[in-house]
Order: structure tokens, then C-alpha cells, then sequence
């Protein structure tokens, strides 16, 4: 095939509008547990449009997110995200806030 | 000393440093995976823990291992080896806002495969790409130190980085060769693009450089995300270009028609002379991988993916299936503040 077109092929599908969704941190179901909480909680909190934000961008970007994890291991769970995805000092505070409104 | 007796060292270590929300957790992936290539099938049982154990406010101490039978044909009907091994042990001690220094056996930061995509639970397709192991002397892991951490993060663009030297190293399980590296990335959420660069350089028997370059792109509320990177070494280069998508067009993310995952990888190899040392195809080879995964709840997937390979030493069908289960619980029922 000519490599013009090959290229205008590719390039087309990559241009075609992607439906719009939301997060997959939105769509993960909670856990409606009393010793387990889900990241994704629905409730309004003050941090939780930046962690949210942040959390799309650093965590979404390689994993989906976990259903749920105890809350007795959410600063676990971001300093060792810290660490493997650089995330800076702020990013880590905004993200525990997020975990733990 | 054994993987086991190391684990549990770590945990009686860290035992009574938990407290509130940073008890020690244990994390993995436990997976069966299929494989056949050119007719025969190969069947992989596996299970990776991944130990994670803070210590104090600075310190934490993270693993990860793989455990794996391998049943593969012979003339016989089925021969079977085990493996069992450390991927990484390390001890990450953050020093400032911008400073984290890591000590010990660490998966070592070239693109952006063997740190974040290498993990059973996480990769799309069941089998790494071609050139994973361009740029990865080996092992896939360094033993010494590595400096990294977010040097600027602001709101419309961030940039990361690492920089590591490792030591020769023959043990069993933490192999390394000694070498010196550095990756540096630049993420722009905005667009949801992350730009990258790396290099490493082999400091013992053949002195060699490789390097590397990614992109990966998200756009912004759309579950669709292209990752690709680009490797060359001093005898060989490639590239892979990977794309996944789940629609929410039918009820979300969570209706069983928004938990499929469609697939697509594409990869090419190419010699740059016949020295073969660097673990690509003797020949060059050009790859499609077309993959459907579905993603059960539970944290429970199922990967499956055709593959067609082409090279000169021959052409092969390439049938991949499995299912994955990630686990995440605490080591123990942590104190609440």
C-alpha cells in the first residue's frame, strides 16, 4: 500500500471522536463496606476535585483502579506511588486527602 | 535465604511500625496463562506478591517476586520447570519534596515497560513486547542506588526523573551488571501526554549504550489510551505502539459490554548487525497483536490476543488467553487514629 496512504489511514482513525466517558475512577463500583473504602467515593469532598484530577492522571494512566482497599493501608498505597510514579510531595497529601476525606 | 524467610523478616521487621493508615500491605497478581505457538501450548500457573512496608515517615520498604511452573510439550506429552525468584527488593527513603533515594535491588528505569507495564495484573496483553529487554542489561534490575522524584509539578505540565548506578552482581537472585542509566519524562495533563527519554550505558565485558524514547497519550474522558515506545541498542532496535479502549456508550464502564477492552499492538524489530546479545529475533520481525480482554469485577481479568508474526525464519500464529486475579489487603488490622 502507498505509504501516503498507509500514513493518512492511521492518522484518520487516531483523529475519529472518541465518545465522551467518564473516569474510570467514577465508573469503579464502590465498596459499601464499613471497614473497606473504595478510592472512589461519590461523596463531594473539598479536596476531591485535585485528587481526583490527580488521580486520573498518575494512577488511571498505567492501572485501572483496585475496587477497594482497607483504609488502613491508603498512605501505604501513596507513598508507594509516590516513589513509583515520582509523584511530587502535594500530589501524595491531595491523593491520601482524596483516599481519606 | 529464601524468598519466604525474607518476606517474613521484612513483615516481623516492619510489624510494629504500621499504625493508622500505613500498615504494611501485600498486593500481587495470580494468574493461568495460555500460550500456543505454532501448535503447541504451553500452560503458565503464576502467582507475583508484591510486599509493600512503610517505616517511619520517610522510609519503605518494597518487593516484589515471581513464582511460576511453566508446563510446556515435549515428546514425552508435557514436561514442566519452576521458577522462583525476587524481581525487585529495594528501600526507598524519601529525602525531600524532590529527592526520594532508592537502595537495594530496583527494576531498573528504562522506558516505561519493566516499571509499570510488567507487572501480571497490569499489562494488557499476557507476553511483554519484543523489545523489552533492549536497554534492560538482562536482568531487568540494577543493585546499588538510584536517585529520583518529581523535579518540577505544576498545574499545566510536570517533570520526572531517575538516575541510577548499579554494581556487578552474579547472585542468583539479585543479578545485575554494572551500568549507569537515567530516564527523564515530561507529563502534560492538559493533553494527557507524557513524553520521554532514556539511556543507559553497559559498564562491564561489551561497553554499550542503548536508548530510549516513549509517548504515551490519554485524551482527556475518553477510557482510550496509546502507549508506544522506541529502543535502540548497538545491535538491534525496535519500536511497539499499543492501543486499549473500553466504551461507556452502553450503560458505562460497568455494563458487560463496557467492561471489554479491544486491543491492538503493533511492533517491529530490526538487527543492526548479527550480534545477538541483546535477546531480540535474530532476524528482523514485524508483529500485530489483536487483544480482547474483559474486565470481570472482583479485580478480575481475562486476556486473550492473536498475534501474527513475520520474519524471515518464518511466519506464526501466536494464541494467547488467561485470567488474572489482583489481590490488595493489609498485612494485619492496622490501629485507626
Amino acid at each position: 500500500m502507498n505509504k501516503k496512504y498507509f500514513l493518512a489511514i492511521i492518522l484518520g482513525a487516531l483523529a475519529l471522536p472518541l465518545p465522551e466517558v467518564r473516569s474510570q475512577k467514577t465508573e469503579q463500583a464502590p465498596t459499601n463496606s464499613t471497614d473497606k473504602r473504595s478510592p472512589i467515593s461519590n461523596k463531594p469532598q473539598p479536596h476531591e476535585d485535585e485528587g481526583q484530577r490527580l488521580f486520573e492522571t498518575h494512577c488511571s494512566r498505567c492501572h485501572t483502579a483496585p475496587e477497594g482497599f482497607s483504609p488502613n493501608i491508603s498512605a501505604t498505597v501513596v507513598r508507594h506511588m509516590r516513589v513509583r510514579a515520582s509523584l511530587s510531595q502535594h500530589d501524595e497529601q491531595e491523593l491520601l486527602r482524596f483516599f481519606n476525606p | 535465604m529464601t524468598m519466604g524467610a525474607i518476606f517474613s523478616l521484612a513483615l516481623v521487621f516492619c510489624a510494629r511500625c504500621g499504625v493508622a493508615q500505613d500498615t504494611p500491605l501485600i498486593s500481587g497478581g495470580v494468574a493461568f496463562l495460555t500460550s500456543t505457538n505454532g501448535g503447541n501450548t504451553t500452560y503458565q500457573p503464576l502467582i507475583e506478591p508484591l510486599l509493600a512496608a512503610p517505616i517511619g515517615k520517610h522510609l519503605l520498604i518494597e518487593s516484589r517476586a515471581t513464582i511460576l511452573e511453566t508446563f510446556s510439550p515435549d515428546s514425552n506429552g508435557y514436561d514442566h520447570t519452576h521458577f522462583a525468584g525476587f524481581t525487585y527488593l529495594q528501600g526507598d527513603y524519601i529525602v525531600s519534596p524532590h529527592f526520594t533515594l532508592v537502595g537495594g535491588s530496583f527494576l531498573l528505569p528504562f522506558n516505561t515497560y519493566n516499571e509499570r507495564l510488567s507487572p501480571v495484573w497490569i499489562g494488557n496483553f499476557q507476553d511483554g513486547p519484543l523489545i523489552a529487554s533492549l536497554g534492560l542489561l538482562s536482568s531487568g534490575s540494577g543493585l546499588g542506588g538510584m536517585l529520583r522524584g518529581s523535579a518540577v509539578s505544576r498545574r499545566k505540565y510536570s517533570i520526572d526523573y531517575a538516575t541510577w548506578f548499579s554494581a556487578r552482581s552474579d547472585n542468583e537472585q539479585f543479578n545485575a551488571k554494572r551500568s549507569f542509566g537515567g530516564r527523564a519524562s515530561l507529563y502534560l495533563p492538559g493533553s494527557r501526554l507524557e513524553l520521554g527519554l532514556s539511556y543507559d550505558r553497559q559498564l562491564q565485558d561489551t561497553q554499550e549504550n542503548f536508548y530510549g524514547a516513549h509517548l504515551w497519550w490519554e485524551p482527556k474522558d475518553t477510557a482510550f489510551r496509546l502507549r508506544s515506545e522506541f529502543a535502540r541498542g548497538r545491535h538491534a532496535q525496535g519500536y511497539w505502539i499499543e492501543a486499549d479502549y473500553r466504551t461507556q456508550a452502553f450503560g458505562g464502564l460497568n455494563s458487560w459490554i463496557g467492561r471489554f477492552e479491544p486491543l491492538f499492538r503493533m511492533q517491529q524489530t530490526f538487527r543492526r548487525d548479527n550480534v545477538a546479545s541483546d535477546g531480540l529475533p535474530l532476524t528482523n520481525v514485524q508483529r500485530a497483536d489483536f487483544g480482547l480482554d474483559y474486565n470481570l469485577p472482583h479485580n478480575t481479568r481475562i486476556l486473550t490476543s492473536y498475534a501474527r508474526q513475520f520474519s524471515s525464519a518464518g511466519d506464526t500464529n501466536i494464541w494467547e488467553t488467561g485470567i488474572v486475579y489482583r489481590f490488595l489487603f493489609p498485612t494485619w488490622k492496622g490501629r485507626m487514629k
